[in-house]
């Protein structure tokens, strides 16, 4: 994934919401969530990654830490991400917040407030993610996470089809 | 269709102090100091106060509001995680609100300590995921009056 | 403000725009003693003025900003205008946002007199 330095200069802010909808209950899309194996399988795991640790310890003041890096090929490749976070607030089946930043060969470049509500549908279920971030020096931006949230949620859908 | 129950704001407040930033710093980094001027004496009384300021340090505090207040000598406290410090320039904390043992908040909180011919100017931006949780406590039901007395008092001071 | 992926604005919570009318309609003295009567029951423009001891224009002028600033709400039946408290002028989150905000500029005050003590 291409990132963009932005400006040496403060902090920018930024909320976005994204809503996807899947066919499926709020408890199986919520389990994607809660259950440690699963919740690798989507969030953690990709082509061009390399999962280096993923510890998730599901429950409000719990943290979840997740270290990778990139293959040969991609950009930034061989160096050390990680991301690492705080389960906020967990309401079963209905919500989740977490606190969590994210760095790069130990620097950390954003922190963000996220918050996943699970609403159930005629259809299965309407996934409203809010995300408030603060992005500092030498991060991606506001524009480019979103679009990778936006990506993350598809690859939910396809894993909760395959399960 | 159930709506979504969490409602999600961003407010920012600046400030200017004739001190350096590196006295800024201080007075949040000092558990001492920062006890001095974060603790609220308005409509609260203090009851805990604990400091480990460090990134994946926690703080936490705890209050109790007054008889008359409404929330009616209910327990609040903040539960505070520090995300990012860089000294004398910029603190990020994620903290939830917690009243009567029920979370109402969750909070993304920056701090920026920006030097200037004066000294520093603080801007601080704080975002927000407050439950408007059914099982919570009903603030609405005398939060109102009170709420707008005590807005005007704190405009007029 | 964006939209979501199924094309239904999601619900963005408060409007910071609102939140700064409820201040500024409020940030007045005689805006508050206003707002005060009208808490005790409904009243008629012209009935307001007499005991605020200002002008019927400067009434008009102050409901009007309490108007914009959705607390208050004037009707007019025949040649009588009457305003009332508009209950919903401000929501549960709305309340909840202006007092965290007030209660984080107390906290800057106290720092501010914390830093001009030390010197």
């Amino acid at each position: 994934m291409e990132t963009k330095v932005i400006e040496e200069r403060g902090v920018t802010h930024s909320t976005f919401v994204i809503e996807h909808s899947y066919p499926t209950s709020p408890e199986r899309v919520f389990a994607a969530f809660s259950d440690p194996g699963k919740k690798r399988r989507w969030f953690a795991e990709g082509v061009h990654k390399v999962v280096d640790e993923f510890v998730m310890d599901f429950r409000p003041a719990g943290t979840e830490v997740v270290r990778y890096h990139y293959k040969e090929g991609s950009p930034y490749p061989g160096l050390p991400f990680v991301n690492e976070g705080t389960y906020q607030d967990i309401v079963p089946n209905r919500r989740i917040v977490n606190a969590s930043t994210m760095s790069l060969g130990g620097k950390r470049f954003s922190a963000s407030l996220g918050t996943f509500e699970f609403l159930p549908t005629e259809t299965g279920t309407n996934l409203v993610f809010t995300f408030q971030g603060a992005f500092f020096e030498g991060s991606d931006g506001p524009k480019i996470r979103e679009m990778g949230w936006r990506m993350l949620l598809d690859l939910l859908e396809a894993y909760l089809e395959r399960e | 269709m159930p709506q979504p129950t969490v409602t999600h704001s961003t407010f920012v407040i600046e400030r200017s102090y004739t001190a350096t930033p590196q006295r800024v710093f201080a007075a949040f980094a000092d558990p001492a100091k920062k006890q001095r001027w974060f603790v609220e004496s308005d409509g609260v009384e203090f009851e805990a106060f604990e400091a480990d300021f460090r990134v994946g340090g926690k703080e936490y505090s705890r209050f109790r509001s007054k008889e008359d207040s409404p929330l009616k000598g209910a327990s609040i406290s903040n539960d505070t995680w520090y995300q990012d410090i860089v000294p004398d320039k910029r603190i990020v904390i994620a903290y939830t609100m917690t009243v009567a043992d029920y979370r109402i908040s969750a909070s993304l909180a920056t701090f920026e300590l920006v030097p200037t011919a004066e000294g520093t100017s603080l801007i601080f931006t704080e975002q927000t995921a407050f439950f408007e949780n059914s099982d919570g406590p009903k603030i609405r039901e005398e939060g109102w009056r009170e709420l707008l007395e005590r807005l005007g008092r704190e405009l007029a001071s | 403000m964006r939209r979501g992926e199924t094309g239904r604005t999601a619900r963005h919570g408060t409007d910071v725009t609102r939140i700064n009318r409820v201040f500024h309609a409020l940030g007045d003295p005689t805006r508050r003693a206003i707002v005060e009567k009208l808490s005790e029951r409904p009243i008629s423009v012209s009935e307001l003025a007499k005991p605020l001891v200002i002008t019927l224009a400067a009434v008009v002028q102050h409901l009007q900003v309490l108007e914009e600033s959705g607390l208050v709400r004037t009707t007019k039946v025949g040649r009588v205008r009457t305003c009332r408290i508009e209950p919903a002028g401000l929501s549960v989150a709305e309340q909840w946002f202006a007092d965290r905000r007030s209660s984080w500029e107390q906290k800057f005050d106290r720092l501010g007199e914390l830093l001009a003590e030390e010197g």
